[in-house]
């Protein structure tokens, strides 16, 4: 399947089902449904789900490398702001639920603990991504500029694994497939560049200049 | 007479083949949108579901033992609110059952605490072997409700029921060699599912030095709230040092070795520059990873600030004078 229809529904499917979880523990938190500790309950689950989320938008491009599929393209924005979303979501839980707004701890925290710094850096990576994910962005900026821009998701999807495994304590599994995955989606994303290299240096062998 | 070809319905009520697609078109989107939504949230929970999982499975409690002698308010007893019974007995640490705090609870029940012995041997006078019911028969029970501080800066009080641990050590003699006291965990794969991976060295092992042993705060605890342990709180004995970090009580042991060296714990093995020796509580001290200067009490919404020695510092301090607690954490 080359191309594949347009598809009206996908879009707003994804928001509504993606922003379900978040729905359910701001309705489950508050009813003590989340375990005799419902704030780490809360701050884990927004930090997975915040990493989910962007290494799913990281799988739009190989998947349309590998796969041929066009449809992923189309729904890249919409898990791009889903992470950054879930993200914003894993801080607030962490600085005004956990931490009170206390900002001496937090600026300890941010500034001595490498876990919770790396974790930091990679929001703070993700908020001019999402700034200027808008067709306006792209246009005032150019593609080509935008392009590498955005390539700012590597680095934050990268500290986004870092920060969950100095997080664990012990049992680094479920971390390290993130990592696997994230591994296995930038190496076809490097072989694809090395393709069109070796097929730009042919076509310049073929007519020198 | 003729019959009439059927009515047909006026043209108005005919239904444009134009706008018959287009609400065919309509449900079928509304379809896949509603089949994708549901599809994308399922997705996420299941990915997300070790974080946030309902406990399925809940260990009913190993029935009451007899009441201790009521009593007033000990000297040792804080008379804050106890956490209650159940997250008590479901947010536990104990990785021989998995690494989720709900785990211990739902997978503790292959634990079988009985018939149960308990070796006692090293610099000992009198070593020996014994069951841990006719152990626990030397000693009267008392209740002792003690706050509990986690090295994950989270807090319980809860209300134990043991005897001191320096009572056993006098009734064994240590030997004037003896400097410390090793505790082993039960090491059965079968019972402990958890020790089919080899995350953590197993078993469990942990150490006091001899005075915190034969500190009267520090206890040997058979039941919690009334009643006897539950197999993921430690059944059917664990040790209680409510100056020290949570990982200091080790569960269900089956080993108390009196020896001249200080003995390697476990969590310091996997983690030296984490968890020490000594693991006093201490606000001042931060662990690596984060802050310990304050702690969330379970239940409570605010954090509280943390206490030196978990606020046992009048019984405590004095064991360590003139010793650097940052060196010696």
């Amino acid at each position: 399947m080359a191309s594949s229809p347009y598809h009206p529904w996908l879009n707003p499917a994804l928001v509504v089902g993606g922003l379900s979880p978040l729905l359910m523990l701001a309705v489950q938190g508050p009813r003590g449904e989340l375990g005799p500790n419902a704030i780490e309950a809360a701050l884990h689950q927004t930090g997975l789900l915040a990493l989910v989320l962007l290494l799913a938008s990281l799988a739009c491009t190989p998947l349309r490398l590998v796969a041929g599929w066009t449809w992923p393209a189309r729904v890249r924005r919409t898990l791009g702001l889903l992470a950054f979303t879930y993200a914003v979501a894993h801080f607030l839980v962490y600085a005004v639920l956990d931490q009170g707004l206390a900002w001496g701890a937090l600026w300890a925290d941010v500034t001595e603990r490498p876990f919770i710094t790396v974790g930091f850096a990679a929001l703070v990576l993700l908020v001019p991504l999402a700034v200027t994910s808008t067709n306006r962005w792209v246009r005032r900026l150019g593609f080509p500029r935008w392009q590498r821009l955005h390539r700012l998701a590597y680095v934050a999807a990268a500290l986004g694994v870092v920060h969950f495994v100095w997080r664990v304590k012990k049992d680094i599994t479920e971390p390290l497939i993130y990592g696997a995955v994230l591994a296995l989606l930038m190496a076809i994303r490097v072989g694809e560049a090395m393709r069109k290299r070796r097929a730009r240096a042919a076509a310049a062998a073929r007519n020198p200049a | 007479m003729r019959d009439k070809p059927p009515a047909e319905p006026p043209s108005s009520e005919v239904t444009s083949e134009k706008t018959y697609l287009r609400r065919r078109e309509l449900l079928k989107n509304a379809g896949l949108f509603a089949g994708t939504a549901v599809a994308v949230a399922g997705g996420l929970h299941l990915l997300g579901r070790n974080q946030t999982r309902p406990m399925d499975r809940f260990v009913p409690d190993a029935g009451l033992v007899e009441q201790p002698v009521a009593k007033a308010m000990g000297p040792y007893d804080t008379d804050e609110p106890r956490t209650p019974y159940e997250d008590v007995t479901t947010y536990n640490n104990f990785y021989e059952f998995g690494f989720d705090k709900n785990d211990p609870a739902r997978f503790a029940h292959t634990l079988k605490p009985k018939p149960w012995s308990v070796v006692i041997d090293g610099e000992v006078h009198k070593p020996r072997t014994v069951d841990v019911e006719q152990l626990t028969s030397w000693f009267s029970l008392e209740e002792r409700v003690y706050r509990m501080r986690c090295v994950e800066a989270w807090s319980m009080v809860i209300p134990w029921l043991g005897f001191p641990l320096a009572a056993l050590l006098q009734r064994v003699e240590p030997t004037s060699h003896a400097k410390y006291v090793a505790f082993t965990t039960l090491l059965d794969p079968e019972q402990m599912p958890g020790q089919r991976r080899a995350l953590l060295d197993w078993p469990y092992t942990e150490g006091l030095r001899l005075d915190e042993a034969m500190n009267p705060l520090t206890l040997l605890a058979t039941g919690l709230y009334g009643r006897q342990l539950p197999n993921q709180n430690g059944a059917p004995l664990r040790l209680v040092v409510p100056w020290k970090y949570g990982f200091k009580g080790i569960k269900s042991i089956v080993r108390i070795s009196l020896t001249r060296e200080e003995p390697m714990t476990t969590w310091r093995l996997s983690a030296p520059r984490e968890y020490g020796f000594y693991a006093n509580v201490n606000p001042s001290v931060p662990h690596p990873r984060w802050s310990q200067a304050s702690e969330r009490r379970i239940g409570d919404f605010e954090r509280r600030p943390t206490l030196p020695f978990n606020g046992y510092a009048e019984q405590v301090a004095h064991l360590y004078t003139g010793m650097d607690l940052r060196r010696f954490y």
